[in-house]
C-alpha cells in the first residue's frame, strides 16, 4: 500500500506536473498559432521568436525592477514586469504587421508567401533578440523557489518519496486557466469576439455584416502578443530563457495546434496536454515508479526509458506524423484552407 | 541590353569578387569562399528544383545537408576495428527489426477490420516489437560505443573513396525526403513546411546523440579526400620544383593546388546538375511542373497525378540538397553535428534561391555564389563597421563592448531584412524566370 502511494507521488513529481506545466505553456503557445491561422490564414513561423521577444522585454524590465529593490515577495519580479513585456510584445507585431504583412493582405497573397515572409520575420527577431541580449542562459528567477519542496513533503506524509511542487509550476498552470478563460469569454461573449469568430469562419460574410477587417487583424495581433509573452515568459521562468530554445520550441506548438486542429482554440489547448504528457511519459525513465509498482524479484535494473530525452522533438514530430496519416483536420477538425 | 548580356554581366560581377577578396585575404581564403560558394550554389539548385519548379516549401534542408555528410562519414572512414563483431550487426539487426515490426504493423492495420480488436493487435504488436529492439540495441550499442571511445567509439564506414560519398548523400537524403513526402504532401502546403522542419531537427538530434553512428558531438574529424594532402606535395620534390618555377614557396602552392582541385570537382558537380536542371526545365516534365505550380487544379483536370510529381520533385530536390552536404563534409574534412543551425543550412540557402530568382536555375547558381559571399565577409565587414560606429565611445564602456560583441548577430538581421526587402520589391529576384 505504502509502495503504491509512493509510486503515484513519483509519478506525479517527475510527469504529472512538469507535464501540467509544459502542457500549459505550449497550449497558450499553441492558441496563438491557431488564432493567427485562423484569422490571417497562414502559419506564423515568427511565432516561437515572437515568444522570445516578449520574454526578453519583461527579462529587461524584470532587472530593472530588481535594480531597483521592487520585488513581489515569494512571488518572482517578472510577474510585475509581464505587462511591460505585452506592451513592447504589441508594439512590435503591430509594427511587423504594419510594414510587412499588410501588404501582402492588400495583395491577396498565396498562405505559402506568407509562411515565406514569417520565416523572414523570424530571423529578423532572432538577431534581434541575441543583438540586444545575447545568444546565452539568462536567469531572472528570484522568489520562494517551492511551494511545497520534497522535503517538507517528506516529512508532512512519511512517505519516501518527496513530491516537490515549484512555484514556477504553479504559477503556469494559474495564469494559463485565467488566460484561457479570459480568451474564451472574449470570443464567445463580447461583441468583438464574436466578430472575430466570424471573420474566421467566412471572411466574406462578415464583410458583407459591416465588420471592419483591420480592425480584427489588429485585435488579434495584440491577443496573440499577449499570449505569446505570457507563454514565454512562463517557459522561461519554468526553464530558462535562452533565444534558440524558442525557435525549437516551434515544433512541438505547431504540432499542440494541429493535433488539436488548426484554427480551433479549443483543439490547440487539448493539443498541447497531448504533446506534452506524451513527450514526458515516453522520455521519463520509469524505473523509480515501476520498482514500487511490482514485486521486488521482478524490479528492472535498466532505466525504463522509452526514449532519451534528447530525442523530446522527435515524440512531437512523430504525434504530427500520425495525425497528419490518420485525421489530418486534427482531433477537433480545424479548418482546411 | 538582352538577357544573356545581362546575366553575363551579373555573374561576371560575382566572380570578380574572388580576385578582390584575395587582395586582401589571400588567395586561399578567396579559394575557400569560392569552393563554400560553389557548394551553396549546388543546395540552392535543389531548392530551385522545388521551390521554383515545383512551389513546394521546404525548410528542413539543414536536414538534408546534414545526411549527406553523414554519408563521407559512412562512406569514407576506415572501418573501426572489432566493432563490426562487437555490436554492429547487433545495431543493424535490431534497426531491421524496428523496421519489420513497424511494417508487421502496417500490414496488420490494414487486413483487420476496424475495431478495438485491431487496435489492442497493432498496440501489441509494437510493444513487443519494441522490447525485442531494445533488448538487442542497447547493448551493441554499449559495446560498439566502449570500443576506444575517445578516438572511434562508432561503428566507422565502409572505407570506399570519399567521392562515392556523394551520390550516397543523395540518395540518403532521398529516403529522408520520401518519408516527409509520402505523409505531408498532398495536403495543405504549410503542413510540408512543418513536417520538414521537424525532419530537418530531428536529423541533427540524432546525428548529436547517436554516438556509434556519427559519433555525436565528439565530431568525426580525418575524413579521407578525393585530393593529395597539403603536406605529401610538400614532401615532393617534383611539386616543390614545379612550385619554385612558378615562383611560390611549396606551403602557399600546395594549399592553393588542393583547393583548385577540390574547386575543379565541385564546379564539375555544379554544371553537371545545372544542365540536367536546364534539360529538365525545358522538358516537357519541366513545364508540366511549373503548369502544376501555376495552377493544380487545371493540372489535375488535364489528368496529371499532382501529388506524385510534387513527391518526385521533393525527393530529387533533397537528394540535391543531400549531395552538396556530403561535398561539403568532404571539403571540411570532418563532420561536427553542432554546427548545423537552421540559420545557415535552411534559411540561408532560402535567401539565395529568392535573391537570384526562384524558377531559374542560373538564377539560383547566382544567388548562391552572391550570398554565401556576402555571409562571409558579413562577418568581417559587420565587424569593421561596429567598429567603426564605437570609435567615439570610450573604451571599457559596457555599450561598446556589447555592440562589438553582437556584431556577429548583426548578419542574422542583415540577411533577414535583406529577403523581406527582395520579396517584397522584387519578388522574381535578379535574374527573373522566363
Amino acid at each position: 500500500m505504502m509502495d503504491l502511494l509512493n509510486a503515484i507521488v513519483a509519478l506525479s513529481n517527475f510527469v504529472i506536473i512538469p507535464a501540467m506545466a509544459y502542457g500549459s505553456q505550449l497550449a497558450l503557445g499553441a492558441l496563438g498559432v491557431t488564432l493567427i491561422y485562423g484569422i490571417l490564414r497562414f502559419s506564423n513561423f515568427a511565432h516561437g521568436d515572437t515568444m522570445a521577444f516578449g520574454a526578453m522585454v519583461t527579462v529587461l524590465v524584470t532587472w530593472l525592477f530588481q535594480s531597483w529593490g521592487v520585488s513581489l515577495g515569494p512571488l518572482p519580479t517578472a510577474l510585475l514586469a509581464l505587462p511591460f513585456g505585452i506592451l513592447g510584445c504589441m508594439a512590435l507585431v503591430l509594427t511587423t504587421d504594419r510594414v510587412v504583412y499588410r501588404f501582402y493582405r492588400a495583395q491577396k497573397a498565396k498562405p505559402v508567401i506568407f509562411v515565406i515572409v514569417s520565416l523572414g520575420v523570424t530571423f529578423v527577431l532572432n538577431g534581434l533578440v541575441r543583438f540586444i541580449i545575447g545568444p546565452d542562459d539568462q536567469r531572472f528567477l528570484d522568489g520562494e523557489r517551492f511551494i511545497i519542496s520534497a522535503r517538507t513533503f517528506r516529512e508532512m506524509t512519511g512517505l519516501r518519496e518527496g513530491l516537490a511542487f515549484k512555484t514556477t509550476q504553479g504559477i503556469t498552470i494559474l495564469t494559463a486557466v485565467i488566460v484561457v478563460a479570459l480568451l474564451f469569454w472574449f470570443l464567445n461573449r463580447t461583441r468583438t469576439g464574436k466578430s472575430m469568430r466570424a471573420y474566421s469562419d467566412n471572411e466574406d460574410l462578415a464583410l458583407l455584416s459591416g465588420i471592419n477587417p483591420e480592425r480584427v487583424v489588429m485585435i488579434t495581433w495584440l491577443i496573440v502578443a499577449g499570449l505569446a509573452t505570457i507563454a514565454g515568459v512562463l517557459y522561461g521562468l519554468d526553464k530558462s530563457f535562452k533565444p534558440f530554445t524558442y525557435f525549437q520550441l516551434l515544433l512541438p506548438i505547431f504540432a499542440s495546434a494541429i493535433v488539436g486542429g488548426l484554427g480551433n482554440p479549443l483543439g490547440a489547448i487539448a493539443g498541447g496536454f497531448v504533446i506534452a504528457f506524451s513527450e514526458v511519459t515516453v522520455t521519463y525513465a520509469w524505473k523509480k515508479v515501476v520498482t514500487y509498482v511490482v514485486p521486488e524479484s521482478m524490479a528492472p535494473d535498466t532505466l525504463v526509458q522509452l526514449l532519451s530525452t534528447d530525442y523530446k522533438l522527435a515524440v512531437s514530430f512523430v504525434i504530427l506524423l500520425i495525425v497528419l496519416l490518420v485525421k489530418p483536420t486534427g482531433l477537433f477538425s480545424g479548418k482546411a484552407v | 541590353m538582352s538577357v544573356s548580356v545581362k546575366n553575363l554581366i551579373l555573374f561576371a560581377v560575382v566572380f570578380a569578387m574572388i580576385p578582390l577578396i584575395a587582395q586582401f585575404q589571400g588567395w586561399n581564403a578567396a579559394l575557400f569562399v569560392l569552393n563554400m560558394g560553389l557548394i551553396s550554389a549546388i543546395m540552392a539548385l535543389g531548392v530551385n528544383l522545388q521551390w521554383g519548379f515545383a512551389g513546394l516549401f521546404n525548410v528542413g534542408i539543414m536536414g538534408f545537408v546534414a545526411l549527406g555528410g553523414l554519408a563521407a562519414v559512412l562512406v569514407g572512414m576506415p572501418v573501426t576495428p572489432g566493432a563490426w563483431q562487437a555490436g554492429g550487426f547487433g545495431i543493424v539487426a535490431s534497426l531491421f527489426l524496428g523496421a519489420l515490426t513497424i511494417g508487421i504493423a502496417i500490414i496488420v492495420a490494414g487486413r483487420m477490420a476496424k475495431g478495438w480488436t485491431r487496435s489492442l493487435a497493432v498496440f501489441g504488436i509494437l510493444v513487443v516489437g519494441f522490447l525485442v529492439y531494445r533488448g538487442l540495441f542497447d547493448p551493441s550499442v554499449e559495446a560498439v560505443e566502449s570500443i576506444e571511445p575517445a578516438l572511434t567509439g562508432y561503428l566507422g564506414g565502409l572505407g570506399l573513396p570519399v567521392i562515392l560519398a556523394w551520390p550516397v548523400g543523395g540518395l540518403l537524403a532521398a529516403g529522408a525526403a520520401w518519408i516527409i513526402g509520402k505523409t505531408a504532401l498532398g495536403l495543405r502546403s504549410d503542413y510540408l513546411a512543418i513536417a520538414t522542419l521537424g525532419i530537418a531537427e530531428i536529423i541533427i538530434a540524432i546525428l548529436k546523440n547517436e554516438d556509434w553512428l556519427s559519433r555525436g558531438v565528439k565530431n568525426v574529424v580525418g575524413v579521407p579526400r578525393p585530393v593529395p594532402y597539403e603536406i605529401n606535395l610538400q614532401n615532393d620534390p617534383v611539386f616543390v620544383e614545379r612550385a619554385a618555377g612558378f615562383g611560390v614557396d611549396a606551403v602557399t602552392a600546395s594549399t592553393i593546388y588542393v583547393k583548385l582541385l577540390y574547386c575543379g570537382l565541385f564546379a564539375f558537380v555544379l554544371v553537371l546538375l545545372l544542365w540536367l536542371a536546364q534539360q529538365a526545365l525545358n522538358s516537357p516534365w519541366g513545364r508540366m511542373m511549373r503548369a502544376i505550380r501555376d495552377n493544380e487544379v487545371a493540372a489535375e483536370a488535364m489528368g496529371k497525378d499532382v501529388t506524385a510529381r510534387h513527391l518526385q520533385v521533393f525527393i530529387l530536390g533533397s537528394a540535391i540538397c543531400g549531395i552538396a552536404g556530403a561535398m561539403m563534409t568532404t571539403l571540411d574534412g570532418q563532420l561536427t553535428p553542432g554546427t548545423y543551425q537552421p540559420l545557415r543550412f535552411t534559411f540561408l540557402v532560402w535567401v539565395m534561391v529568392i535573391v537570384g530568382g526562384s524558377g531559374n536555375n542560373l538564377g539560383a547558381v547566382l544567388g548562391g555564389l552572391l550570398i554565401y559571399l556576402m555571409w562571409d565577409q558579413g562577418e568581417t565587414i559587420g565587424l569593421q563597421v561596429m567598429e567603426w560606429i564605437t570609435a567615439g565611445m570610450p573604451d571599457g564602456s559596457g555599450v561598446k563592448a556589447h555592440l562589438i560583441e553582437s556584431a556577429a548577430h548583426m548578419r542574422l538581421l542583415t540577411i533577414g531584412v535583406l529577403l523581406l526587402l527582395v520579396l517584397r520589391f522584387s519578388p522574381r529576384g535578379l535574374i527573373p524566370e522566363r
